[in-house]
Formats: structure tokens, sequence, C-alpha cells
């Protein structure tokens, strides 16, 4: 399986060993990821918040470079996913605008190759077994609850998630690793990232009651495929201490791939004493 | 002659693509805001006021900058109405007039990301943090947090820049950034 890479800023910084898992696990599955050659920044929240048209045109430059290979682009952030997506439906929608993108952009826009999140790769992509087979330690203990977070599953006419409100896929695929994944409500609320370094206050209280609610259902670790919910989630916690993992972290820890004690050594609230304590370390 | 005046709400939907004209004020949206608390109005009066016509009000707003677009508004209203893009508009509206930012902050974050776009094509979180905390006059704030990440190796010292930069500053140069 062959699909354009998107990595986006965060694999680069915050979301470092994000990256790492998702190369490793996907090399284990026999995933090859190509990434785009000289892609740049889809915007974020900054500029929709800023400038709608920068909003749109910015992702449009990475869907005009991913075009040529024909091939699904596979985007581990949600935000990108979210932003390429959005673009992606003018140009299909908006004609005079996607006449002024190619020619800006120097392509014509056959709407061939879709943007693509990493779980929905995954999670649809692969036989079940294909993760099954590789599971060389059972997460036997390992309670965690799947947050998708917001910008994965929504807007719905976006995204076409299997259910806006309570998805299942990541339960799905932890339940393959071994793992007993506790169900509660918060999945899909938001972390506030975005407020995370000019109001804090207010993302503390959202980390806050999302770690409650965690605890609440019996889980011992939240899981994420997004980057931002992870630096959110592990930097704002105020006197509680629960694990945040990337959801390919855990696979690498299952398939037992060399360095995945080096990506949770990233992390700043350490989750090794947790596997410790479960024996999976 | 008739003369026909475009109201405020017809100007709104027309820029949001949004039908903000069909609200029945039933609040779903106010439930589900995971930051109302810290609104000046909440979802469902920022509606509210936009039928009103209280644009002064809305420009000056808390509300459209803590605004996370996180979509479960959208997701939720009976009537089909996304507040996430309405929200968009009265930021961009409240800018283009000239008011200044109602969360200040927020305003800097953003300026200094789409900044830090303009200069190297993708975020560089270093710089583009100074220049948040310049903009903010708000040196020293989560200073060992950020250290910490940096000992992590998790927000790299240089920048990269991309090789076609031009391309992208062609994409602002349109928008008149």
């Amino acid at each position: 399986m062959r699909y354009s890479y998107y990595p986006g800023c965060t694999i680069s910084a915050t979301g470092v060993e994000y990256g790492r898992s998702i190369d490793a696990v996907c090399a284990a599955l026999g995933i090859e990821l190509v990434e785009l050659e000289d892609w740049s920044c889809c915007g974020s929240s900054a500029a929709h918040a800023l400038d709608h048209e920068l909003s749109l045109s910015l992702p449009a430059r990475n869907i005009a470079l991913a075009q040529p290979s024909g091939l699904d682009t596979l985007m581990p952030c949600p935000a990108c996913y979210q932003r390429t997506l959005n673009a992606d439906k003018h140009l299909r929608e908006d004609e005079g605008w996607r006449k002024e993108m190619e020619t800006l952009l120097g392509f014509t826009y056959n709407g061939q190759g879709r943007p693509r999140h990493l779980l929905d790769v995954l999670g649809n992509d692969l036989p079940a077994e294909a993760i099954t087979s590789r599971v060389k330690r059972p997460l036997k203990g390992l309670r965690p609850v799947s947050y998708y977070g917001c910008m994965l599953v929504r807007p719905p006419e976006l995204t076409g998630w299997d259910d806006p409100e309570h998805p299942v896929l990541m339960d799905r695929l932890l339940v393959a690793l071994g793992a007993e994944p506790v169900s509660w409500s918060y999945g899909v609320d938001c972390c506030g990232a975005s407020l995370s370094l000019n109001r804090s206050d207010v993302v503390k209280t959202l980390v806050g009651r999302l770690v409650a609610a965690a605890e609440e259902a019996g889980a011992n670790c939240i899981v994420t495929v997004c980057g931002m919910c992870h630096i959110n989630l592990d930097t704002r916690q105020q006197g509680t201490q629960m694990p945040i993992f990337y959801l390919t972290e855990l696979m690498g820890l299952a398939f037992d791939l060399p360095g995945w004690e080096k990506w949770l050594r990233k992390h700043l609230i350490n989750p090794l004493p947790l596997l410790k304590s479960l024996r999976l370390r | 002659m008739i003369e026909t005046v475009t109201s405020f709400s017809e100007i709104i939907e027309a820029r949001s693509g949004e039908p903000v004209r069909s609200c029945y004020f039933c609040q779903k949206c106010t439930a589900g805001c995971p930051v109302v608390h810290a609104m000046d109005y909440q979802p469902a009066q920022v509606v509210r006021l936009i039928l009103l016509g209280r644009k002064d009000t809305l420009l000056r707003s808390t509300a459209p900058w803590l605004c996370v677009s996180c979509e479960t508004c959208g997701t939720r209203c009976p009537n089909g109405i996304r507040l996430a893009p309405v929200m968009d508009v009265l930021k961009e509206m409240a800018l283009q007039e000239g008011v200044a930012p109602a969360e200040k902050k927020v305003y800097a974050l953003h300026q200094s990301f789409i900044d830090s776009i303009r200069l190297w094509g993708r975020v560089h979180e270093l710089s583009m943090l100074m220049e948040y905390k310049l903009r903010a006059i708000d040196i020293f704030t989560d200073i060992g947090m950020g250290l910490q990440l940096i000992i992590k190796g998790k927000i790299p010292v240089l920048p990269e820049r991309i090789k076609n930069l031009e391309q992208v500053k062609a994409l602002y140069r349109r928008t008149g950034r």
C-alpha cells in the first residue's frame, strides 16, 4: 500500500514522537509513505481565524503538489486534514476560484487522491489480521479511553466519519492490540489546544474536565491521534499525571518495534511507570 | 423607486455561507460549546445579536476570538447553522474595520503563526513563539515548559525553509497580507 505523506509542521516539532512512531508502524505494516516534496503549512486555525482566502489557498498548494501521484494523502494531524478537506471541497465546487488557483499554482485539478487521516487508513484500509498478527506484546491491563478530539470528526459533511458524536474506530484498533478500552462520553470533546498559550486558564479547565472524565470511566491513560491534543493534554494537567499516548506509540509497543521507549521519553508526563506496573516494559 | 437595504444578517449569511436567519433559538449551540464559560456573549446570543443587527457589539465581543472552531455547534444545530465560519467572518470584519481584537493575545498568536508561514513556508515554533511573546507583551509565561520541550528536542532551534517559498508568498500577496 502506498500513500502520499503530508507530515505537517507538528511532526517536526512537538509531535516528533508521533512522526517517529508513524514511520516505524507504517513500515512494519507494509504501508509505504512518500513524503510530499516541498509541502507547506496548511494555515491551521490561524489562517481561517484571520483570513478566509488564505485558509483555502494554503492547503490548495499541497493538494496541487499531491495530485500528480494520484495517491491518497495520509495526514497525521486532524487540523491539516480538516483544512485540506475544506480546500478540496472549494476546488471541487467553486469553479472561478479553482481556475485562479490552477493558474497561480500551475496545476489542473482532477480530484484524484483524497486527503485521508492516519486513523482512517489504519482502521479502514488494513484487514484486522494485519494488526492482530503483528502483536507480540498484547497490551493487557492497559485501559485507555479513545480521544478523537474535535477536528478529526467534524464538520461531518467534510470528514464523513463513522459517527460524529460516537466514533468507534480507535476502540477497535486498541482491542486488536490487546488493550481494554473503556467507554466514556468525551471522545470528541475539544481540548482547546488553539488557546493553550494565550488563554491557558480556559485550556486548563477543559483538560481538567477531560482527565477527570477519563478517571471516572476507570481509564489509566488517554489515547490520541492528534499532535495538538497530545501536547495540550501532556502539558496542561493540573495535579494529575494521566499518561497520554499516541495510538501509533501503542502499536509500536504492542508490535515490539525498536525505539518505542525513546518515543515515550519525549512526553512530559512519563508513561513508563504505568507500563512497568502492568509488566508491559 | 424602491431602495433595497441589505441587512447585517444577510451580509453575514453571504460571507459565511451559513443560514443564520433560520435560527429558532433552541440554544443547542450554547449548551455544547466548550468555551462558553469564557465568552462575553454565548453562541446563541451571538446569532441573536446578528439578527438584531448589533454589529458594533459583535465586532467588540470576545466570543469570536475565543471560539476554537471545534464545530460542535454546527454538528448539532437542527437548522444546519455552523457557527465556526460565522465567528471567522466576525473576526475578519473586526480586523478589516480597524476594531481592536477583543482578545489581544489570541490575535497575537494567530498573527505570529501566519507570519511564520510567510517567512518559512512552514511554522517554525521557536521564532513564532518569540514573535508572539513580543506582540502579547508576555515574555515569561511558560518559559520553564518551553525549555523542557527544547531539551526534549520537541522545539527545533533552526527553521526549515521550503524551496518554493515564492509561491507561498504569492498566495499571501493575493490576499493583501
